[in-house]
């Protein structure tokens, strides 16, 4: 039970597969292999968001603005779709990055560069993010049926049975892993979330770390905002709403702590798909989708209990000898 | 007394014009004065007694959480639930006026859902010693899903006449009020007694600037917050009494995001998220620039979306402006001691 409890990644993973398992037997079309990359592909953006906000959380901050910044991102990249159906779709992609970027930019110039809290921040732009939404395209929304095919087309995309969504959020997230734990920026991150003053006097930049975060979390908004868009085929002010909730929530159930220092890309990803899986499931099981919503807020409370039980476990014992003379004295 | 004391003891520092100045309270007043003349010139229609009182009912509701959520967010707490404690409060009511209960059990029940709700927020916080962020992301969906589970895209509208007139009549004819604004200045008066001029108020201080040596000098820390949790779920209960009231329905989106808004109020009003600063005049006056610059820019038809760009705006803006000005005003005064 303890090796569980320690590698929760591993009980996370088997939580999962005995759900599946489970909904297979009342279901069986529920673990065909087509529906298995349903499910895949419809929680990659969810995938992306959370490695994304899990930087910005190891840092001890928050980003609430994410999917505001998603449906501003999608809106510019979509209408420039509609005025120029015909560019290659990497036009359509770069935009996409790059206003989410800019409005990572602007959090992260508030947060690192004046050093106001990030949830004032967020909760500031998560408003005027969804508001220009409005004052840009006047209210009005911009269809699949303007949108032109170059820009549809490739999110569908199938390769190997899983849409071309999944093969960007594939490759993303194994960058994620390697950039947290093999590069010193990386590491930064969980340093200065461990503690900020112990990493101030190593001599790591806090005000770039936390600057990068935001920028991070921004450009991935921006992505999944093109990737929202052409596949669901419509942009407006309302799209994504609360989405932020889901983002953080999967962060919360994948053991990332709000505290900050701890997370890692697995326990992300599975969070994620725990909650993919239960959004794909309840039709199946023929609930009501009206359920979905009690249930992924009473998995937050079980997930955040479990949280607090590891972390408290934890303890700050580093060195090996420090840890075997403290086991002796047990 | 014509000896004067040797030596000055400093217990508070001496008194500047510039620190009046630059208090937060002065600054949102200014701000508050701009956005009342701002108003009168961009229509005609905002110094009318009947309007203006028309306009507190929009934000009273959410004015009454905030109190509660300043005093959470002073001892480095949040709650975030709020709205879905409304929308649970007002389904409860709403099932009871379907069943047949008249308005002051209607009044009852929505205050009994309301501080239950705040119990088992203040339960896992204070007991349990879990973040109050996550937890209360985690009610949010909670009590918002039950309420959606059993309404689904039902809406139940069912309710007494008395009931609905206490959101949509004036409660005192002339001056034309509101109940829900009446409650909101009563309520506002209690908090900025007992908080600035109690000793229970300063505990709350003690314990956002620093819980662990509040702890030590005999603060029940943990007792306090889990009152402030209940006390939040009950003014989140009223919220819902007056809200359903006036609308005379209940569906599952009920106040949709509100925490939001709430949480502006109290951050614009100058509470630290950090813990330990602010004070309810302070809430009090953000509460009223945000609900005037509102009500002002929807007289002359902007639209509600973009009336929330301007106040996101206005909420970095004006943390941000004092913040730079402050390190302006340092780096001067530590140029001229040099």
């Amino acid at each position: 039970m303890s090796l569980l409890l320690r590698h929760r990644e591993l009980a996370l993973g088997l939580i999962i597969a005995a759900m599946v398992a489970g909904i297979g037997l009342y279901a069986p079309a529920f673990i065909s292999a087509a529906n298995i990359a349903t499910v895949l592909n419809d929680t990659s953006i969810l995938f992306m968001l959370v490695l994304a906000q899990m930087i910005v959380i190891l840092t001890r901050g928050i980003d609430l603005s994410v999917a505001a910044n998603l449906a501003l991102s999608g809106m510019i990249s979509a209408s420039l779709a509609q005025h120029f159906p015909h560019l290659p779709v990497i036009a359509y992609i770069a935009t996409g990055v790059a206003v989410g970027l800019a409005l990572g930019l602007f959090n992260g110039g508030l947060i690192a560069g004046v050093g106001i809290p990030p949830i004032v921040v967020t909760l500031g732009t998560l408003a005027i993010f969804r508001g220009l939404i409005v004052v840009y395209g006047g209210g009005s929304q911009v269809n699949a049926s303007e949108m032109g095919d170059v820009f549809q087309n490739f999110p569908n995309l199938t390769v190997l049975g899983l849409d071309a969504v999944f093969w960007i959020a594939a490759p993303l997230a194994i960058a994620f892993a390697l950039f947290l734990n093999f590069t010193r920026t990386g590491r930064n991150f969980y340093a200065l979330g461990g503690n900020p003053l112990a990493a101030r006097y190593c001599g790591i930049n806090i005000g770039r770390q936390l600057l990068l975060a935001y920028l991070v979390s921004g450009a991935v908004s921006g992505l999944c905002g093109y990737l929202w868009v052409a596949r669901y085929g419509v942009a407006y002010s309302e799209i994504a709403s609360g989405y932020e909730l889901t983002v953080i929530a999967a962060c919360v159930i994948g053991g990332v702590s709000i505290a900050g220092g701890v997370g890692t890309v697995p326990g992300a990803l599975l969070g994620a798909l725990f909650l993919g899986v239960i959004v794909n499931a309840l039709p199946v099981m023929q609930v009501t989708p009206f359920w979905q919503m009690a249930i992924s807020g009473a998995v937050i409370l079980a997930a955040v209990v479990v949280n607090a039980r590891v972390e408290r476990r934890g303890g700050k014992l580093i060195l090996p000898e420090a840890r075997r003379s403290a086991g002796a004295a047990k | 007394m014509s000896e004067r004391a040797r030596f000055e003891i400093a217990d508070q520092p001496p008194w500047r014009m510039s620190d009046l100045l630059l208090r937060w309270e002065t600054v949102l007043f200014a701000l508050l004065v701009v956005v009342i003349i701002g108003d009168t010139f961009l229509s005609p229609y905002f110094l009318d007694i009947d309007n203006l009182s028309d306009a507190t009912a929009n934000f009273s509701e959410k004015a009454i959480i905030a109190l509660g959520m300043a005093l959470l967010i002073l001892v480095r707490e949040i709650d975030l639930s709020v709205a879905a404690i409304i929308a649970l409060c007002s389904l409860a009511m709403g099932l009871a006026a379907q069943a047949g209960a008249g308005a002051a059990s209607l009044v009852v029940i929505g205050l009994a859902v309301g501080a239950v709700c705040g119990a088992f927020n203040g339960v896992l916080v204070a007991r349990l010693g879990l973040p109050s962020i996550v937890v209360t992301i985690g009610t949010m969906s909670l009590f918002r899903g039950i309420a959606q589970v059993v309404l689904g895209d039902q809406a139940i509208s069912e309710y007494p006449p008395e009931f609905e007139s206490l959101g949509q009549d004036y409660f005192i004819k002339w001056p034309p009020l509101h109940l829900s604004f009446l409650l909101f200045v009563i309520f506002a008066i209690v908090f900025a007694l007992a908080l600035h001029r109690t000793a229970g108020g300063r505990k709350l201080y003690a314990m956002g600037a620093n819980p662990i040596a509040a702890r030590f000098s005999g603060i029940p820390v943990d007792r306090i917050k889990f009152g402030l949790f209940v006390l939040t779920g009950v003014l989140s209960g009223i919220a819902a009494v007056l809200l359903t009231a006036r609308v005379g329905s209940t569906r599952p989106n009920i106040a949709l995001g509100w925490e939001l808004e709430v949480v502006t109020m109290v951050i614009l009003g100058g509470v630290s998220i950090a813990g330990g600063s602010g004070t309810i005049p302070g809430v009090v006056i953000a509460v009223f620039v945000l609900g005037l610059v509102t009500f002002g820019l929807s007289l002359i038809n902007v639209p509600g979306i973009v009336i929330s760009v301007i106040l996101g705006f206005l909420l970095i803006g004006s943390i941000t402006l004092p913040i730079l000005g402050r390190k302006f005003v340092t780096s001067l005064r530590s140029r001229r001691e040099a």
